[in-house]
């Protein structure tokens, strides 16, 4: 039988405000256990939360990049269940009235295709704390600097079919909320979370199977391999005469495989009910208005204008503007006067994306500016340096070397391309190797490599490869 | 109408409470008269009337997003019944 699977995703994306999304204490992260759990955060009695207006502008934000119908009218609602690390009892999210409803992300799938995936809703809530299990011997310690951290909960329909398709809508949103400045996106520190909801079905059927929910996936690669193995484990059920429980399993990505989390049912009973604590949140239209009018250049559009301007392929103008910081710098480079689009999106998404990677750096830690990295790529378009160079002078850039021209003038890595100068050099060449160079004259093609390196090793590598090759082709077949 | 059994052992899971035998009895009687109470309101013909969710006739108003509320972790600590290097300890929660 032939399966398809269904998934849709819950994101948990932490908002970039300064301060709580009920209370003024900060929202660092990292900053030593409970020095930023204040009096709201604790859940005292007596406090009353009051709302920050930067998370709420976020969400529009969001929502007006989606597509979405903003709520003029949303409604916080409290959210019943007990863990240590949640002091009230209960989490203030939103329920029936949220305020992002409706809108779709088009992500950009591997064989260049676009696929539209719907967005049910997005929701403002607080997040819970941090409980730690492995420091205290017979206690768990409570970290409450979370508590109170302005969330949005992103959730999309069921609408993807692959774990590369979920990989893809979560990387487009990942995207997406940098571009609007409203998620740091950073996946290890919890900044952005994914939960999944995954059923399998045979291929044709209709109606929804059930489903199981995969917690705990803090990186893409996780939710690929939960995913996947997921998705085989009810296959493998189904196909045995069994049948799929609806329950929450945890990924274990050094097993590599996810777990049942045997949770009660009760666990499920949330009774949510909307909170007497806050008023009805009523967005006027000019408030939606300016943040419409305020939006960035989103990620879709940058890619579509990154091909028709720059000539690029779907491919690498969706590598280009996975960060708009990286996309400013390739157009700084590109922008240049007499480089070639194609050449700079190579060097960009090859040896500096490669460094960035390599050492652990972001985009906006580059050691090399643009407008250096233009100055060395300019280098190669005059024939200065030949591509092979062109490499020796980026790597000692990166580590400090200074621009391209200093570096060239301290290395003495002119590029041999004087005619005159190289022709002499190959005439020494053949005056010292006759033999060969008559086996070559009468043939033996394969010599072509042992004249290129005689001549290579004797300039110390500089000469043009270019033009070594025509003057070669030249002497073995001179004019009569 | 009487609450049953099974019914007042999972409203005292969701609220964490242990209730004993006795108690369940009696408890069951009065919460059902609560019920009953409140379930006059179900006679109220609603279809036209958006649900309230506030009684006040008012809009949220919102704050800027500025730090300000001081944190005396030491001083909150010592309502607690225990913490250990600023973390508050709680009996051993196994995941």
């Amino acid at each position: 039988m032939k399966w398809e699977s269904v998934i849709g995703l819950e994101v948990h994306a932490q908002l970039l405000t300064e301060s709580k999304i009920f209370s003024s204490t900060p929202t660092r992260y990292g900053a030593k256990p409970n020095t930023q759990a204040g009096l709201i955060d604790l859940g005292y009695p007596g406090v009353l939360p009051v709302l920050n207006r930067t998370a709420v502008e976020m969400a529009v934000r969001f929502g007006l990049a989606i597509g979405a119908t903003i709520g003029r009218r949303s409604v916080f609602a409290r959210k019943n269940y007990f863990y240590p690390d949640l002091p009230k009892g209960y989490q203030i999210s939103q329920y029936d009235r949220p305020i992002v409803m409706g809108g779709a992300l088009d992500v950009l799938l591997a064989d260049g295709s676009v696929k539209r995936i719907g967005i049910t809703r997005a929701h403002l809530e607080e997040d819970a704390g941090k409980s730690v299990h492995d420091l205290f011997p017979e206690s768990t310690g409570i970290d409450l600097n979370r508590a109170g951290t302005p969330l949005l909960e992103i959730v999309s329909e069921p609408e993807m079919r692959s774990a590369e398709e979920a990989v893809a809508y979560l990387k487009g949103l990942h995207t997406l909320v940098r571009y609007l400045d409203i998620c740091d996106g950073n996946m290890q520190e919890g900044s952005f979370r994914c939960d999944a909801n995954v059923s399998v079905r045979p291929l044709g059927q209709r109606e929804l199977s059930t489903r199981t929910e995969i917690k705990n996936l803090n990186s893409f690669r996780f939710v690929e391999q939960a995913l996947a193995f997921e998705m085989e484990r009810q296959i493998r059920v189904c196909e045995s005469g069994g049948t799929i429980i609806q329950e929450t399993r945890l990924y274990d990505s050094d097993r590599r495989e996810t777990r049942s989390l045997r949770t009660k049912e009760d666990a499920h009973d949330y009774r949510y009910f909307p909170d007497p604590d806050l008023l009805p949140l009523d967005l006027e239209e000019g408030f939606i208005d300016a943040i419409a009018s305020a939006l960035p250049e989103l990620p879709r559009a940058k890619r579509e204008r990154f091909e028709i301007r720059y000539g690029l392929g779907a491919y690498d103008a969706t590598v280009l503007t996975q960060s708009r910081e990286l996309a400013d710098y390739y157009e700084t480079v590109a922008g240049t006067d007499g480089l070639d689009p194609k050449l700079v999106a190579n060097w960009v998404m090859g040896e500096v994306l490669a460094g960035l990677h390599r050492d652990h750096l972001e985009i906006t830690g580059v050691p090399i500016a643009a407008s250096d990295l233009a100055g060395l790529l300019a280098r190669i378009g005059d024939g200065t340096l030949s591509g092979k160079m062109a490499k020796e002078v980026f790597e000692a850039m990166w580590s400090g070397g200074g621009g391209a021209d200093a570096v060239i003038e301290a290395r003495g890595l002119r590029q041999l391309s004087d005619q005159g100068a190289l022709e002499a050099v190959i005439d020494t060449v053949i005056a010292a190797h006759p033999a060969q160079w008559s086996e070559y004259q009468a043939g033996r093609d394969k010599l072509l490599g042992f004249f290129v390196g005689q001549v290579m090793q004797a300039t110390r590598g500089q000469a043009s490869p270019k033009l070594l090759n025509d003057l070669l082709q030249k002497k073995r077949h001179p004019p009569s | 109408m009487i609450l049953a059994r099974d019914q007042i052992e999972r409203l005292a899971a969701l609220a964490s409470l242990e209730v004993g035998e006795e108690d369940a009895g009696r408890l069951g009687h009065e919460l059902a008269r609560i019920l009953d109470f409140v379930r006059e309101l179900d006679t109220a013909v609603t279809d036209d009337i958006e649900p309230l969710t506030h009684p006040l006739e008012l809009s949220q108003s919102l704050r800027s997003d500025c730090v300000g509320e001081p944190v005396d972790r030491d001083r909150f600590q010592r309502d607690a019944p225990q913490t250990e290097a600023g973390y508050y300890l709680v009996p051993r929660v196994i995941e």
